[in-house]
C-alpha cells in the first residue's frame, strides 16, 4: 500500500485536519479562561481604572457634592510637596536596607539549612515563626521591647558605660527607621531565606564536585558556580520582598504612625484616603505607588534576564 | 433530577432566599414589635458586659425601661477617636442603616453635620438635651446654629499633682498657677511633669488648652469654607502657647520621651512616682485608686494651669455626643431612646460605673458621686470653664497639621512654628499640599 502524497496546491491552500483541531481547541481553550479572565478585568482592572480616573478629581468622602474635575493637579501637588519626598525617601531607605540585610542573612540562613542533614523540617518550622506572626503584633512587640522606661531593651542598655538608658528610640528619624527595619528583617528573612533553599536545591551538585575538583576555593564555587545558578530564585527572592517592603505600611503605623518624617508612601495614601478622605489625592498617589511598583518590576525582569516562564537563569 | 423537578426546587430556594432578604431589611421590628436600634459605642470601662456600668448596661436598662417600644443593640468602635471617626464616616456616607445612635467625639460633630449624615434634634427635645447642661458641651452639640447631638458626658483635665511635691517645691495650690511655675518646681525639686505630647489627638487636646488659656482660638471664624478659615496661632497668645511647650521640652521635665507621651505613658510616670504633676483626665483616679497605690493620701488636685499670669485657663473639654443617623429608619425612635441614654439617671450610672464625668451639671450633687469623685466640684467648674477644641468641618485637617507642625515638642520655636503651622493648614485646606 502506497500512500499518496499531497499535492502541493493541496499542501498550500487546503486546511489539514490537525490544523482544524488546532484552531479547535484553541476557541475552546479561550471559552475556558474567558470567565477568569473576566473576573481578573472586574476585579484587578477596575479599580485600577476608577482609581485613575478618581486622581483627575478633588474631592472628600465628607462632601461627595462637590467634585470637581482638576486634571493633573493631584499628581501636581503630589510631586511639588516636600512631605511627598520624604515619604518616598523614607519607603525607598526601607526597602533597600531591608532587602540588601534579608538577602545577606536570608542566604546564610538558606546555606546552613541545606547543609544540615538531621532536623531540616524541625529547622524550616523554627525559621519560620516569625514569618507566620501577623505584622501588627510583631510590630506591636518591636515597640514595646523600645519603649523608652518600660522596654526591655533600655533596661539592657544600661548596663553598658556612657549609654543613656532612657533613650528614645521613636523621637528621631534615624533610630525610628533602625526600630522599623529591625523589626521588618525579623520577620520577613525567614520568607527570603526560603526562596533562596529552593534555589539552592536548583544547583547541579556535580558542578559544584567539578570545581571543587579543579581547585576552587569555597567562595569561588559560591559565586562563580552556586549564585549563577540560583539566579532566578534570587530574582524571585528580590523581586517578592521589593515590591513588599516598597508598600511598607503596618510596622511605621503601629511605631511612629509617621512621626518624625517616617511616613512611608502608603502611609502618606492612608492619611490622605482614610483619614482626610481625599479621594481624589489619595487615588493619584495610589497610582504614583502603582507605576513604581511596575518599574521596579520590570527593572528587575530586565535586569537578570531571566526567562520566568522557563525558571533559567 | 428532572429538569421540572429542578426548576420547582430553584424557584423554591429563590423564594426562600427572597423572604429571608426580605425579613432581613424590615429587620427594624422585632417578634414583640418594637424597633431595633443599634448604638454604635466607643469603648469604655464597661466593656461588653451589661452589668459593667458602662454604656452596654445603660442599653439594657434603657430597652427595659421603653417597655417594648424598642430594643437598644450595639456595636463596638475601635479605641481611638480618629479610628472611630474613620469607621463611623464610613458608614454613614454609604447611608448604612445598620448605624442608628452613635457616640461621638464632640471634635467630630461638625464634620458629621455638614457632610449631612446626622439627624436635627426633634424641636420638642432640644430643651430635653441642652437644660442643666454644662454649657461647652451644648456649644459642641450644635453646627451652624442648628442642633445635631445631645451631650452624654463630659471630660475635662485636671492638674494632678502629690501634695508633698509641691509643698517641697513651695507651691501655694490653693491659688492658680501657671505653666511657668508649675516648670520652675518640677526642675526645683527635680521631678517630671505628665503630658500628652506625642503626635496624636492628645497633643492636640494640650495645645487648644494652651492657645485657649492665652486667650486665643486656634479657629477664628468657625463654619467658613477651608479656604477662608482664619487661624489664631500666629498671633501674641499662639506666640505664648508655644513657648509653654518650648519652656517644657528645653527645661527637660516632661520626661525622657516626651515626643512618646500620651495618657497612658503619663499615667504610668506619675504611678511610679517620676512624675510629681500630671495633666490628665479624672478617669485617672479611679486608676490609681484601682491600682492601690500607697500614696493616695498624697494625692491632690487642681485646676488646669493658666497659660499666662492673670488669664483663667481653658481647661480641655472631652467627652461623648449622641448623634443619630440621618438615614436611620427610626429616628424618632432612635431620639427617644437618646432621651433616655442621656438621662441624669443614666449619667449617674454611667459616672459611677466608668468614672467618666457627666454633662449634666445635677449629677455632681448626687451622694454617692460625690462620695466617690471627692474631686466633683473641681470637674463641674473645670467643665463650664473650659475651652472646646475648634468646631470646624475641617477638624481632621486642622488636628492633624498642627501636630506634625508642633511634633516632637523639643523642636517647638515661638517664633516659628506658629506661622508655619499657619501657612500649612492654608495650603493643606486649599489642596495644595498634602498632609
Amino acid at each position: 500500500m502506497s500512500a499518496t502524497p499531497p499535492t502541493t496546491q493541496a499542501a498550500k491552500g487546503a486546511k489539514s485536519p490537525l490544523s482544524d483541531r488546532s484552531r479547535s481547541e484553541q476557541r475552546l481553550g479561550w471559552k475556558l479562561a474567558m470567565p477568569a479572565f473576566i473576573v481578573m478585568v472586574l476585579v484587578t482592572g477596575y479599580p485600577i481604572l476608577q482609581a485613575v480616573w478618581n486622581s483627575f478629581f478633588a474631592y472628600r468622602l465628607t462632601d461627595p457634592d462637590n467634585r470637581r474635575f482638576v486634571g493633573l493637579n493631584n499628581y501636581l501637588v503630589s510631586f511639588t510637596d516636600q512631605v511627598f519626598w520624604s515619604a518616598m525617601w523614607m519607603t525607598v531607605l526601607v526597602t533597600i536596607i531591608t532587602v540588601v540585610v534579608e538577602l545577606v542573612l536570608g542566604f546564610i540562613i538558606a546555606l546552613v539549612m541545606h547543609r544540615i542533614v538531621l532536623p531540616r523540617r524541625t529547622l524550616r518550622t523554627l525559621v519560620l515563626i516569625p514569618y507566620s506572626i501577623i505584622t501588627v503584633v510583631s510590630g506591636f512587640t518591636w515597640l514595646y521591647a523600645f519603649s523608652t522606661g518600660t522596654g526591655f531593651v533600655n533596661q539592657w542598655i544600661q548596663w553598658m558605660p556612657g549609654i543613656d538608658a532612657n533613650y528614645n528610640w521613636f523621637g528621631g528619624f534615624w533610630s525610628s527607621l533602625f526600630v522599623i527595619s529591625l523589626s521588618e528583617i525579623w520577620k520577613t528573612t525567614p520568607f527570603m531565606s526560603l526562596l533562596l533553599l529552593a534555589g539552592l536545591a536548583q544547583v547541579d551538585t556535580s558542578m559544584e564536585e567539578a570545581a571543587k575538583v579543579d581547585g576552587a576555593s569555597w567562595l569561588q564555587v559560591l559565586i562563580k558556580v552556586i549564585l549563577p545558578s540560583m539566579k532566578a530564585a534570587v530574582m524571585v527572592a528580590l523581586l517578592f520582598r521589593t515590591l513588599d517592603a516598597f508598600r511598607i505600611f503596618d510596622n511605621i503605623f503601629i511605631m511612629t504612625g509617621g512621626a518624625n518624617d517616617t511616613s512611608s508612601l502608603s502611609m502618606l495614601i492612608y492619611r490622605q484616603t482614610i483619614d482626610r478622605t481625599e479621594i481624589g489625592l489619595g487615588s493619584a498617589l495610589s497610582v504614583i505607588l502603582f507605576l513604581c511598583v511596575l518599574v521596579i518590576a520590570a527593572v528587575f525582569v530586565k535586569a537578570f534576564k531571566v526567562d520566568l516562564a522557563e525558571g533559567r537563569g | 433530577m428532572t429538569r421540572r423537578r429542578g426548576r420547582i426546587a430553584f424557584v423554591a430556594a429563590a423564594g426562600t432566599a427572597a423572604a429571608l432578604g426580605l425579613s432581613a431589611c424590615g429587620g427594624d421590628s422585632s417578634a414583640s414589635g418594637g424597633t431595633q436600634l443599634t448604638w454604635w459605642i466607643n469603648p469604655d470601662g464597661g466593656g461588653s458586659d451589661p452589668e459593667g456600668g458602662g454604656q452596654v448596661q445603660l442599653a439594657k436598662e434603657c430597652t427595659a425601661a421603653s417597655d417594648g417600644a424598642y430594643t437598644i443593640n450595639f456595636q463596638m468602635l475601635p479605641n481611638s477617636a480618629s479610628d472611630q471617626r474613620q469607621q463611623l464616616l464610613r458608614r454613614l456616607a454609604s447611608s448604612d442603616e445598620g448605624v442608628d445612635i452613635m457616640s461621638i467625639d464632640p471634635v467630630f460633630v461638625a464634620e458629621f453635620a455638614e457632610a449631612g449624615f446626622l439627624a436635627q434634634v426633634p424641636a420638642d427635645m432640644k430643651s430635653e438635651f441642652t437644660e442643666g447642661v454644662v454649657p461647652p458641651a451644648v456649644t459642641n452639640a450644635h453646627w451652624k446654629d442648628t442642633m445635631y447631638a445631645a451631650p452624654f458626658w463630659a471630660n475635662t483635665q485636671l492638674l494632678w499633682y502629690r501634695e508633698s511635691v509641691a509643698k517641697e517645691a513651695g507651691l501655694d495650690m490653693s491659688e492658680p498657677i501657671t505653666w511657668d511655675e508649675l516648670i520652675e518646681a518640677a526642675k526645683k525639686v527635680d521631678t517630671e511633669i505628665g503630658v500628652q505630647a506625642s503626635r496624636y489627638e492628645g497633643y492636640m487636646v494640650w495645645i487648644n488648652a494652651l492657645v485657649e488659656g492665652a486667650g486665643e482660638h486656634i479657629v477664628q471664624n468657625p463654619g467658613a469654607p477651608g479656604e477662608e478659615l482664619e487661624f489664631g496661632l500666629d498671633t501674641d497668645g499662639g506666640t505664648q502657647a508655644a513657648a509653654v511647650i518650648q519652656k517644657l521640652a528645653d527645661a527637660k521635665v516632661g520626661g525622657p520621651a516626651l515626643g512618646s507621651t500620651n495618657e497612658t505613658t503619663s499615667l504610668d510616670m506619675f504611678q511610679n512616682e517620676k512624675a510629681g504633676f500630671m495633666l490628665n483626665w479624672p478617669y485617672v483616679y479611679a486608676a490609681l485608686k484601682g491600682a492601690e497605690v500607697d500614696w493616695m493620701d498624697d494625692l491632690a488636685w487642681a485646676r488646669y494651669p493658666r497659660t499666662v499670669q492673670g488669664e483663667e485657663s481653658k481647661p480641655p473639654l472631652g467627652g461623648i455626643e449622641m448623634g443619630v443617623n440621618a438615614a436611620s429608619d427610626d429616628p424618632k425612635a432612635a431620639w427617644e431612646a437618646v432621651a433616655c441614654l442621656t438621662s441624669a439617671e443614666s449619667q449617674t450610672t454611667y459616672m459611677l460605673g466608668t468614672g467618666n464625668p457627666a454633662a449634666r451639671t445635677e449629677v455632681y450633687d448626687d451622694s454617692e458621686i460625690r462620695e466617690q469623685f471627692p474631686m466633683a466640684d473641681q470637674i463641674r467648674t473645670s467643665l463650664a470653664d473650659s475651652g472646646p477644641r475648634p468646631l470646624t468641618q475641617y477638624y481632621g485637617d486642622v488636628s492633624s497639621g498642627i501636630q506634625r507642625v508642633y511634633s516632637p515638642p523639643g523642636s517647638v520655636d515661638p517664633d516659628t512654628t506658629p506661622q508655619q503651622a499657619e501657612s500649612l493648614l492654608h495650603a493643606v485646606l486649599k489642596g495644595d499640599a498634602l498632609l
